[in-house]
């Protein structure tokens, strides 16, 4: 099934710089309705919303909730399970990544990155666009 | 330090007149007679006593033992005042090295620039995706093949700018560190001037409610409801060497497929 580019995207960050960059690099991919969080819990809030989104794009460093916990979070909501969740973080050990498996994340970046990086992640979450 | 044999009746199970010296010579002293002078001691400067009084403590201590300490009593306690001098020695060294201006000088003006430098390169990085934002939105009726050529030329500086937010997480890892350091001279100084600071110290010698132990310190930010081995994981950006690549973050993965 082709990718629907009018998803919502949701992206979360603490650094407005890193924010602004994912959303530009979505928006060169033909993604535009982008939402954005600072930290996990006001993600979590806007992902309660009703608000349907195709996919989370989290940083892992923030507070008072970090992208581990909100990725814990949403899979352990009944609505928001099977929500695809890319991780995008500087934490770049071996252990932080087998973390993040065992949450269930669908797919790891490490920063800094580059966009052929964050298209073939999100082709391999969502399938081709 | 301490006699490398006990001998048989040393302990306080034998009665009254356990030994509370080493074995063997002469004159005795009865665990209650130490206890005995440890409670004058206790009456007359309580359970606080300041770096600065140990050496005469111990020295008031032997004193009052003198009459009836056995040899071994005696290298015991001179080892124990050895080792306040010691201390005090320490103490001169420290002092020499003026860690008040370490903690209220240097170590807030080296957290200020640094603070200052992620200012400085995040407004910078604003400054150049807003160029970048411009350019993009001029690309409108241009032939198709050109815009290309220059989105490609604005995604590697969206690129590019991501070193804001690894100077921004490399800085705070430093700042973080500078705070810690900062809490350990502000221990030390109250360790060596406890009258000045209307600090008391306990029986180790610790001030109430220093810093955490060293071993203790984390160069990540526990988040609210972090469970301990996720705070272990938040270690921000890692030097060349120790970052494993997206290759191996790939490979890694493909492991739990």
């Amino acid at each position: 099934m082709a990718v629907d580019k009018n998803m919502r995207v949701l992206i979360v960050d603490d650094y407005k710089t890193m924010l602004r960059i994912i959303r530009n690099l979505l928006r060169q991919l033909g993604f535009n309705n982008i939402d954005e969080a600072s930290d996990g819990s006001q993600a979590l809030q806007q992902l309660r919303t009703g608000t349907v989104y195709g996919l989370v794009i989290s940083d892992w460093n923030m507070e008072p909730m970090t992208g581990l916990q909100l990725l814990r979070e949403v899979r352990a909501d009944a609505k928001l399970k099977s929500m695809p969740f890319i991780m995008v973080t500087a934490e770049s050990k071996s252990e932080n990544v087998i973390a993040a498996k065992e949450a269930g994340v669908s797919n790891y970046i490490v920063k800094p990155f580059n966009a052929e990086t964050l298209k073939a992640k999100m082709v391999s979450v969502l399938g081709e666009f | 330090m301490a006699s490398e044999e006990t001998p048989k009746g040393a302990g306080p199970e034998t009665g009254g007149e356990s030994s509370a010296a080493g074995p063997g010579t002469g004159g005795r002293v009865t665990a209650a007679a130490v206890d005995e002078r440890i409670a004058a001691i206790r009456a007359r400067s309580g359970d606080s006593v300041p770096l600065d009084e140990v050496a005469t403590v111990v020295r008031s201590l032997l004193d009052s033992l003198s009459g009836d300490l056995s040899a071994e009593d005696v290298r015991l306690y001179r080892e124990v005042e050895d080792l306040a001098r010691y201390i005090q020695a320490a103490k001169a060294e420290i002092a020499a090295l003026n860690p008040a201006d370490i903690r209220e000088e240097f170590l807030p003006t080296a957290a200020d620039e640094l603070d200052a430098i992620v200012q400085s390169t995040e407004a910078a990085t604003g400054e150049i995706m807003d160029a970048a934002e411009s350019i993009e939105d001029a690309l409108a009726g241009l032939p198709e093949e050109t815009a290309a050529a220059i989105r490609a030329g604005t995604t590697r500086i969206y690129e590019a700018c991501s070193f804001q937010d690894i100077t921004g997480q490399r800085v705070t890892k430093v700042v973080r560190t500078l705070k810690s350091i900062e809490d350990r001279v502000d221990g030390l100084v109250r360790a060596f001037e406890p009258e000045r600071h209307g600090v008391s110290l306990d029986a180790t010698g610790r001030s109430a409610g220093s810093a955490a132990p060293a071993g203790a310190m984390r160069s990540g930010v526990a988040a609210a409801g972090d469970k301990a081995e996720d705070a272990a994981l938040l270690n921000g950006p890692q030097g060349q060497g120790e970052a494993i690549r997206q290759d191996d973050v790939d490979a890694l993965l493909a492991k739990f497929d």
